[in-house]
């Protein structure tokens, strides 16, 4: 759950445009701070440090509070992430039809871990605790594209797959 | 149905539906009933009508053909190229495609069940209003606001005896009158959608499938209660639930059904979305408001209870999607129907998840009472492969499991604790004799420590240690000690944690040491794993007065570890061997070990 912290990068490279028309939609919102960190992490695809500190100075809350909320909830990421993002379902019932192996071949196939990303920033690779489609079990999903009963040479068929799309 | 001239076409697209490419064999009917001018072939309107999921997600995509004909045939693993088939031979011709037929399992499957709560689910369009009107929509809000007083509701809802859905099974009656007495004129309900479970969708179904049951069961709880807006706490893991049901909402608000003086009948309701953002713990109830108040989700403890002082600090009231579900029917069938339904102690019907070992995985809709063995064996067809059946995991992660010899167990509340279960959310995962039950209470337990808030000292050290004890088990280090010292741990762990999260997480440990004691056992005393699942406790090797030489390790392997001719017994090469296993789930008679 917990992130490391995020690799400075300077704000100047950041378009803050679109964070600020999220903040200005929920504005007047009680309990508006998870929608608006849900759109950022939307928008830009992790939350930016640059964007903590807008939110933080316009929603009037302490940075170590918007902290504290989005290191406790596995949806926000405080890095960059891949275009791909490979996530394997580790629920009951893809468990006990062998997810193991499924993720532990794509960690093998990919040389990363869980919740990690590929230093060409193609691939990011998640477990997850059930997408709830347990009657395809074993489960995987890229982007949103899902595969069901999934083996270990599925896995190699899928990064084939997307080893051969565009990164742009 | 109303219209029953015409033809009807469902196509099944929940998420199950859709994965399995729902949506291209919807384009492919649109596209070809226009092309081929069947309407005015048949001189009949036809209608593509595209339904929530019918339970048996294995067999997606379903698609039901409805004539006046023929009735209404079921087809199964249908994909886009079977459409023109059964547009020219069933459509046209009257005639069934008997090979593309669902078999008679899936009757089977559909005529065990009693559709209360699903009754819509599959059947309607989940995004028109009007298709939720013409089965008696919203009548149930209009009879409430219209005859009764808000205690007549609560009575009623008593008198049905309907309890919880969530997992815990308090009287839902009971807990929509505390939050009535409650002082206040500002009242907040909220639907807890944070179905975290892992091996339960029930939730998720309904909302995909039938989102304004849910709608109008929370607007005669707010009529009851006295709130005056809703929020319903979905996770962000279900966006086609989200997004169905923002549609639904949008609609209500467009066609007077939510907000100000709804239809002119006095009654003011508002209601919004909240999105989880992937914590477990935030299905606890306290959890949950101080997500929805933008903080990190901690439980904290009770009193005072939420009817009392709940989110932004008015009184709330909480309820499951599946609860909510099933009030319409409550009031438009009356109490005394609805009693009828079930056992002494707990009433109406109960959806289950049934996923696993067993041949027809899928949601199941059955009247509480009916035993396990029932919704395995008949409903759900048995266990796969001709494996033997070793036990039923039932309530999730704070659940426990049901061996063999008390599998005729009914499902209600009270049966299913005294076997060392629960209801919980509903989920039934089937193990058979390959599944090891140490490394299943090793998954529960890593899952629930990782979910584990962090607030209180006994869930957040005490499943970490006990972690610990049962990844040295499954290493094949474990000493005989580590059992009682897990027993230990796990009493004292659900006396002193905080929330439900960490009273209930160490069930499935207990139940599993107390039904397959012998298991741990063998792991710790013979450093091997009877299910033949625990890596590290393998020998990789065939077995050869088990091998029937059938070769089916061999095309499952993945990386030429075996060698086999036919008609010979199969030889695993170690060198090769990525120690994937493979050939192990492949193999239906344990031959490898």
């Amino acid at each position: 759950m917990s992130n490391a912290p995020a690799e400075e990068i300077p704000a100047e490279e950041i378009d803050l445009t679109e964070a600020n028309e999220i903040i200005d939609k929920y504005l007047t919102l009680p309990g508006n701070l998870m929608p608006v960190l849900q759109g950022i992490q939307d928008a830009y695809g992790f939350v930016p440090k640059p964007t903590i500190d807008l939110v933080a100075e316009r929603l009037n809350v302490y940075p170590s509070q918007i902290y504290g909320v989005l290191t406790f909830y596995a949806q926000f990421h405080l890095k960059p992430r891949g275009k791909f993002i490979i996530r394997v379902c580790v629920g009951t019932a893809c468990h006990v039809q062998g997810a193991e192996r499924i993720t532990e071949t794509f960690f093998g196939r990919l040389g990363i871990g869980h919740a990690e990303t590929t230093e060409d920033l193609r691939y990011t690779f998640e477990k997850v605790a059930c997408l709830g489609a347990c009657g395809m079990a074993p489960l995987a999903m890229v982007n949103d594209d899902t595969y069901g009963k999934m083996t270990v040479q599925k896995v190699d068929e899928i990064i084939e797959t997307y080893n051969a799309r565009p990164m742009k | 149905m109303s219209d029953n001239a015409g033809i009807k076409i469902l196509i099944c697209q929940g998420t199950g539906g859709i994965s399995a490419g729902a949506k291209q064999v919807e384009a492919e009917f649109t596209r070809l009933i226009a092309e081929k001018g069947i309407v005015a072939q048949v001189g009949k309107r036809c209608d593509v009508v595209k339904t929530g999921c019918r339970g048996l997600c294995a067999n997606d995509v379903l698609v039901d053909v409805i004539t006046p004909e023929l009735g209404r045939i079921t087809y199964d693993f249908v994909v886009p190229e079977d459409v023109a088939a059964i547009l020219d031979q069933h459509i046209v011709n009257n005639e069934v495609i008997e090979k593309k037929k669902a078999k008679a399992y899936y009757n089977t499957f559909v005529d065990q069940q009693m559709r209360v709560v699903m009754t819509g689910c599959g059947q309607i369009d989940p995004e028109r209003l009007d298709a939720y009107l013409e089965e008696d929509g919203f009548k149930a809000i209009e009879k409430c606001v219209k005859e009764m007083k808000p205690a007549e509701v609560i009575d009623e809802v008593k008198k049905s005896g309907l309890r919880g859905r969530g997992g815990g099974g308090f009287p839902t009656g009971m807990k929509w009158s505390f939050c009535a007495a409650s002082p206040g004129n500002h009242k907040y309900l909220i639907c807890n959608a944070d179905e975290g479970d892992p091996g339960a969708f029930m939730d998720r179904s309904i909302l995909e499938g039938d989102p304004y049951c849910v709608i109008e069961g929370m607007m005669i709880a707010a009529y009851a209660i006295g709130c005056d807006a809703g929020y319903v706490y979905v996770r962000a893991e279900y966006p086609l639930a989200i997004d169905r049901l923002q549609k639904a909402l949008d609609t209500c608000y467009e066609k007077g059904y939510l907000g100000k003086n709804i239809q002119g009948w006095g009654f003011d309701f508002d209601m919004r979305i909240k999105k989880g953002a992937g914590a477990f713990v935030c299905g606890e109830e306290t959890a949950l408001m101080a997500s929805i108040e933008g903080e990190r989700g901690m439980p904290r403890p009770r009193p005072p209870f939420p009817a009392v002082k709940g989110l932004w600090g008015f009184p709330t009231n909480i309820n499951n999607v599946e609860t909510f579900a099933n009030v319409r029917h409550i009031i438009n069938k009356g109490s005394a129907w609805y009693a009828s339904l079930g056992t002494d102690t707990t009433k109406g019907t109960k959806i289950f998840a049934v996923t696993g070992k067993v041949k027809h995985t899928g949601l199941v809709e059955v009247p509480a009472g009916m035993s396990v063995r029932d919704v395995i064996y008949q409903v759900c067809g048995g266990i796969a492969n001709n494996r033997k059946f070793k036990a039923v995991q039932a309530g999730g992660p704070s659940g426990g499991c049901i061996p063999a010899e008390v599998l005729d167990t009914p499902v209600d509340y009270d049966s299913l604790i005294k076997a060392g279960a629960m209801m919980g959310s509903g989920g039934l995962v089937v193990m058979d004799e390959t599944t090891c039950m140490v490394d299943v209470a090793r998954f529960f337990l890593s899952f629930t420590k990782m979910e584990s808030c962090g607030k209180c000292v006994p869930c957040r050290i005490g499943l970490k240690a006990m972690l610990d004890i049962l990844e040295r088990i499954t290493e094949g280090r474990g000493e005989m000690a580590d059992i009682d010292t897990l027993l230990e741990m796990g009493a004292t762990i659900k006396k002193a944690s905080l929330c439900g999260l960490g009273q209930t997480a160490p069930n499935p440990i207990l139940s599993t040491v107390k039904y397959f004691r012998h298991e741990y056992e063998a792991h710790i005393q013979d450093k091997r794993c009877p299910s033949n699942s625990c890596k590290e406790l393998l020998l990789w090797q065939v077995v050869p007065e088990k091998c029937v030489k059938c070769g089916a390790c061999l095309r499952a392997c993945p990386s030429n570890a075996i060698k086999w001719e036919k008609g010979e017994v199969a030889e695993l090469i170690k060198e090769n061997c990525t120690k994937c296993k493979s050939c192990y789930d492949a193999c239906r008679f344990m031959a490898i070990e």
